[in-house]
């Protein structure tokens, strides 16, 4: 039999049951569209982490102090002295894989402008910061190296400092504020960045050069961290190794020492995370994958019914000349039909309902271009795997049996 | 006249269980291009294996059988679909149409599972076969919209489209009431008349003598066979029969 006489065949069969055809799809409509706006979710979700990650600075790799033994006592991370300015000019110098470098200091309180005043962070840094924590300036200008040597009394607010301090839209530049009784003339705005992954509100800060924050804020001479900015994001590992070894020959550690340091970059993170989302995404491909088999399921038990229904149908088609395996291939090509149908629309509503899902919950949804191509895949393959045994039982039957058949 | 259908010491056993059935034990038989035979018997005699064999549906267990120069016990299973494709047209009593299929579509079946008739010639020769029962008019009425005798006029019409060397009818008028009865005998007496063989399987004395041999069958053979002296003209017994009308 030609395939153009089998698909008429097979169509007009359907098309005799148009009601039952559609109810057989909608379970295979049901399981795609799931599939598809589920590993959607998945997927935009894992995605947007990536992205925060990212934003955090993939390259980021920082060195913090470490805790440290002291005559058989353990001492706190947070309460060691053992980073100094040399070691960011080490670093510097010394590591290949390292792109940039920014001390950093950090002292909290309250900032004060006029009768406003706001709670925030000051982060000294030195101009680096930018390209490490890949930020940039809204308006006005970041401080120069020479502000950074004289430590002048300059600094730059982030998005919600001015809206707390100046009203939102206000320009602050050319400002004076005071922090802890400082007083600071505001030489520009950081652009906004929103919430990082942890929820922490990253345009709640100041940012000043380090050695003002030092000397005239916090009166320490040590530094809390150094930030660093790996040459790719491939280089983050290297970095950290060559950072290691820096530091500690500055700190002229022996070999049997343990660091008095520790050393962070994103990767770990970034894939903690993206495991945390990917096992997400497969909880819900499976969950979408059982109503998709669940489908499948459906379209079997139509076509058992429907062999057995149709039964003296499949005896006249014997006798007039039908051979057994055009008779397989009509059941075979009916399921896939219902399959393949039921997919395509299912794929169409999959994207819709992840678009409505994302603009309504406000998720990133993103719909990976292979998985429409996979999910038309398997619903073939669902067409000819419970296709098959009802296509099989069709073909088997005596025509004479069949013709019988009450 | 050419021999058409050539059966010979055919036998045919099915096993039930243990048991043994002999439904037909050793006929003989021939039949020639053009003759109009009428196959009676009670139930159980075998007619019914019998109509099996010739339609190709079913193997003898021993003996020959020759349709149109083949031996069919030669054939395999999907070599006898493509031969009663071919070389058959089935009248059955239940019509056994298409259903929600209109009766061009119907009609047109047989033809689908040869791959050798394109759509254009299809559609041209189930248009007349349509024409030879008279139907042209309700080619796109689907089955539940026609009556009995129309439908079965419908399942002839399929039976004729594939231009086949014998129809065979089994109790084809078995569902239909006395009139429509005779019309589609009429039917099949023109068919023949235009040289078409006709096989056909009944109980009814009246429906048997409306074709030119009988042949009765008893306990899986022969009993007798005889030409039909007193044939009924389908076409005269329809005029003194009275068209029921609707009160």
């Amino acid at each position: 039999m030609s395939i153009k006489n089998l698909l008429k065949i097979a169509l007009a069969a359907l098309l005799r049951n148009k009601m039952r055809a559609f109810l057989t799809m909608l379970g295979i409509i049901i399981g795609v569209a799931s599939v598809i706006a589920m590993l959607g979710i998945g997927q935009g979700s894992k995605m947007s982490i990536q992205q925060q990650i990212a934003g955090m600075g993939l390259n980021l790799v920082s060195v913090v102090p470490g805790s440290q033994q002291r005559g058989g006592v353990q001492f706190g991370a947070s309460t060691m002295q053992s980073l100094k300015e040399n070691d960011v000019n080490a670093i510097l110098s010394d590591c290949p894989s390292v792109l940039a470098v920014t001390p950093e200091v950090r002292g909290s309180g309250q900032v004060v402008f006029g009768s406003a005043n706001w709670p925030t962070s000051l982060y000294g840094e030195n101009e680096s910061y930018l390209q490490i924590r890949e930020r940039s300036v809204q308006s006005g200008r970041m401080f120069t190296d020479r502000e950074i040597t004289s430590a002048s009394k300059v600094c730059l607010l982030g998005a919600t400092v001015v809206k707390n301090l100046f009203g939102a839209g206000a320009d602050p530049v050319g400002s004076i504020i005071r922090f802890k009784k400082v007083p600071f003339l505001v030489i520009g705005v950081l652009s906004p960045k929103g919430l990082n992954t942890f929820g922490q509100d990253q345009d709640d800060l100041l940012l000043a050069p380090y050695t003002t924050v030092q000397k005239r804020v916090l009166a320490i001479t040590y530094i809390q961290g150094i930030f660093t900015s790996a040459i790719d994001s491939k280089s983050t590992d290297i970095a950290a190794k060559q950072i290691e070894e820096t530091v500690r020959r500055q700190h002229k550690l022996k070999a049997t020492d343990q660091d008095d340091f520790s050393i962070r970059n994103q990767t770990e993170l970034l894939s903690t995370f993206s495991s945390v989302s990917d096992i997400l995404t497969v909880l819900l491909g499976v969950i979408a994958g059982i109503s998709l088999l669940v489908g499948g399921i459906g379209i079997m038990n139509i076509m058992y019914v429907s062999v057995t229904e149709r039964t003296r149908e499949i005896g006249l088609r014997m006798a007039i000349g039908g051979k057994g395996i055009d008779i397989l291939l009509q059941f075979l090509t009916e399921s896939i039909l219902l399959s393949v149908t039921g997919g395509i629309i299912g794929i169409i509503l999959g994207i819709v309902a992840s678009k409505i899902i994302g603009s309504v919950m406000a998720w990133p949804v993103i719909i990976l271009p292979g998985s429409e191509i996979l999910s038309f895949a398997v619903c073939t393959v669902i067409g000819v795997f419970f296709g098959w045994y009802p296509a099989r039982k069709a073909s088997s039957l005596d025509p004479i049996d069949a013709l019988r058949y009450e | 006249m050419n021999t058409l259908i050539e059966i010979k010491k055919l036998k045919k056993d099915y096993y039930v269980g243990e048991v043994t059935v002999h439904a037909l034990r050793g006929v003989d038989m021939l039949v020639s291009e053009g003759e109009f035979v009428a196959i009676m018997g009670a139930s159980g005699s075998g007619k019914s294996t019998m109509l099996n064999i010739l339609g190709c549906l079913d193997k003898p267990t021993d003996g020959a059988y020759i349709l149109d120069g083949m031996n069919i016990s030669d054939l395999s299973r999907n070599q006898l679909a493509s031969y009663r494709n071919r070389k058959l047209g089935f009248v059955f009593q239940s019509y056994n149409l298409l259903p929600r299929t209109s009766a061009l579509d119907n009609v047109e079946l047989p033809l689908l599972y040869n791959s050798s008739v394109s759509a254009k010639e299809r559609r041209e020769r189930a248009l007349h076969s349509l024409e030879l029962v008279g139907l042209l008019d309700r080619m796109h009425h689907k089955p539940n919209q026609l009556s009995g005798g129309q439908q079965q006029r419908v399942a002839i019409a399929r039976s004729l489209i594939n231009d086949p060397v014998v129809i065979l009818a089994d109790e084809a008028t078995g569902n239909l009431d006395t009139r429509t009865s005779f019309e589609i005998m009429a039917l099949f007496q023109d068919l023949n008349d235009k040289g078409k063989t006709v096989v056909f399987v009944t109980h009814e004395a009246d429906i048997a003598k409306c074709a030119k041999r009988n042949i009765i069958f008893k306990d899986g053979m022969i009993l007798r066979e005889n030409i039909v002296s007193d044939r009924i003209l389908a076409n005269e017994m329809l005029a003194t029969i009275p068209v029921e009308v609707d009160i």
